[in-house]
């Protein structure tokens, strides 16, 4: 292919989109509003997933030790229990650190009429899980490890943001899979109009001797312009209504605010961006290639 | 038949399309060609005539290799038209320019645009498109109106900007399909000219019609199409009153 012929073939591209200005704003719409919905809905459940993933961070397993337990036996144990998968990080806590923490948090003052420390036997590891769904792995784990004499978790805490977390998924999933199944129907639609209203044209060029690359690329072309131009418009809207309903919410709603920690626009659009924009353009490119394909053999 | 299967620069006797024993059947059973022969020579000009239902629109989707025969062979040029592979047809096509009866211009484009499309598909350079589109306005009179859509041109200019576009890549053939079936009597014949003048330059140009006038004016062969069979084929001939 001939440089002057792709310039040619792009350029016919742009004019196209032009030439049928209310089938093309039909398509950047109908983009453009499922992308829109896809965006508010991937916004939405982001902020869900950080908001359960920072309170899945802070549930821990607590292992406590037999009493006779050397210190080498707990850094050995200390060394098993990192290497494990499930694992992000572990705390060490001492007796001595365990009953400054009591003392501090309970006892103030009083806590002058101990002349020993209550807690000598409360050395520990607090546990902190990649995953929440793993707890019981990694329990079950512990509960066989000798040394160990007693290991503590929040059941019930991890299996609601478990199955929360689960529940987003097949949310999110369920919701990206139908937009994107009604985005692709109604950009098939379009296009296939674009075309029937272009049939004569495509008759033509066929009649004149035209290539099928020479034929399918300008409107492949259009196709996919039409997506890029579809995805750019809820990008930037949702850009913009974003920053503002979360300013919205920390200043009418400081308590929730100050309880959940909301992503960033920039952090939201580090995935939001390519997957919207790769949407677009593969909506555009697949709904116009596979419907000029139709019309080809003349 | 020893076919004539030129490599480079055609000679006047070589022959330029030939059908051997052509039959062509749709899948509802209607027989549109039944055995057709017909050799054409470089430069002729042949009238295919006959009314409706004789087998026109079938004969002309056969060289135009929109459609294969059930049977018998075509060969066009240096192409066999039952063996060439599909992405080969557009290659074969810019050797035939064809002449629509309802124009087929593009109506958002205008005249040069028009032209400029054609030498556009075959990936002809811009700045020789730039020198070619107006020569060939110019050899059709429409060099003045270059900029004028087609709606706002008569039928018989219609007609002229389409075979300006049927020109501009230099076709071995021009096939024109009831090229004035749109037009009035005195367009049909200025038409006629032009496509008389363009023959008389060495392309072969093959017409379908039933035009009766104009057949009987322009003496040249004329082969006669009923129910897909040929009935006559007269050099020098007129309109074939049987049909």
């Amino acid at each position: 292919m001939k440089f002057s012929t792709f310039f040619y073939t792009l350029w016919q591209g742009v004019k196209n989109i032009f030439r049928n200005k209310l089938f093309s704003l039909a398509s950047v719409a109908t983009i453009s509003a499922c992308l829109f919905l896809f965006g508010v809905f991937y916004s939405i459940l982001a902020n869900f997933q950080h908001i359960v993933k920072t309170a899945e961070e802070g549930v821990c397993v607590v292992v406590f030790f037999d009493e006779d337990i050397t210190e080498e036996r707990i850094s050995e144990i200390g060394t098993m229990i990192t290497k494990r998968p499930e694992v992000s990080k572990i705390n060490y806590v001492s007796a001595e650190d365990a009953w400054n923490v009591f003392k501090d948090e309970y006892l103030g003052e009083y806590s002058d009429g101990f002349t020993e420390n209550p807690l000598a036997d409360c050395a520990n590891y607090e546990i902190y899980l990649n995953d929440v769904s793993l707890q019981n792995a990694l329990v079950t784990y512990l509960e066989s490890v000798p040394g160990i004499s007693e290991v503590k978790r929040s059941e019930l805490t991890a299996l609601t943001l478990s199955n929360a977390n689960k529940l987003i998924g097949y949310v999110s999933l369920g919701i990206i899979g139908i937009l994107l199944a009604v985005s692709v129907f109604l950009i098939s639609n379009t296009v296939t109009i674009g075309i029937q209203v272009r049939k004569e044209e495509i008759s033509i060029m066929k009649y004149i001797g035209a290539t099928d690359y020479f034929v399918r690329a300008p409107f492949v072309i259009e196709g996919i312009l039409i997506g890029l131009i579809g995805s750019a418009i809820p990008l930037g809207l949702i850009y913009f209504i974003y920053n503002r309903a979360l300013n919205f919410v920390r200043d009418q709603f400081k308590v929730l605010s100050s309880l959940l920690n909301f992503l960033t626009v920039n952090e939201v659009y580090k995935m939001l961006l390519p997957v919207c924009l790769g949407i677009g353009v593969g909506i555009g490119f697949l709904g116009s290639f596979s419907t000029v394909r139709k019309h080809l053999r003349v | 038949m020893a076919f004539n299967r030129p490599k480079k620069k055609l000679m006047e006797d070589d022959e330029v399309i030939v059908l051997n024993n052509v039959s062509k059947s749709y899948q509802a059973g209607v027989q549109a060609l039944s055995n057709i022969n017909i050799h054409i020579k470089k430069g002729e000009f042949v009238f295919v005539v006959g009314d409706s239902g004789s087998g026109k629109s079938t004969f002309i989707k056969l060289l135009l290799r929109e459609l294969v025969p059930t049977t018998g062979s075509i060969y066009i040029l240096d192409y066999n038209l039952n063996k060439i592979k599909h992405r080969k047809v557009p290659k074969f096509r810019r050797n035939i320019g064809v002449v629509f009866q309802d124009f087929r211009l593009l109506k958002d484009r205008n005249v040069y645009e028009n032209v400029a499309f054609a030498q556009r598909i075959i990936e002809v350079p811009s700045a020789q498109i730039k020198k070619n589109v107006p020569k060939v306005l110019a050899t059709v009179g429409l060099a003045g109106k270059y900029k004028v859509k087609p709606g706002r041109l008569s039928g018989g200019e219609q007609q002229r900007v389409a075979i300006a576009r049927a020109l501009v890549n230099k076709p071995s053939i021009i096939l024109a399909d009831e090229p004035t079936g749109n037009l009035d009597p005195k367009n049909s014949m200025e038409i006629m000219k032009l496509l008389e003048e363009i023959n008389e330059k060495g392309t072969t140009v093959i017409m379908v019609t039933h035009n009766k006038e104009i057949v009987n004016a322009m003496q040249k062969r004329v082969i006669t199409l009923n129910k897909g069979v040929i009935i006559s084929d007269v050099e020098k001939g007129g309109y074939n009153d049987e049909i």
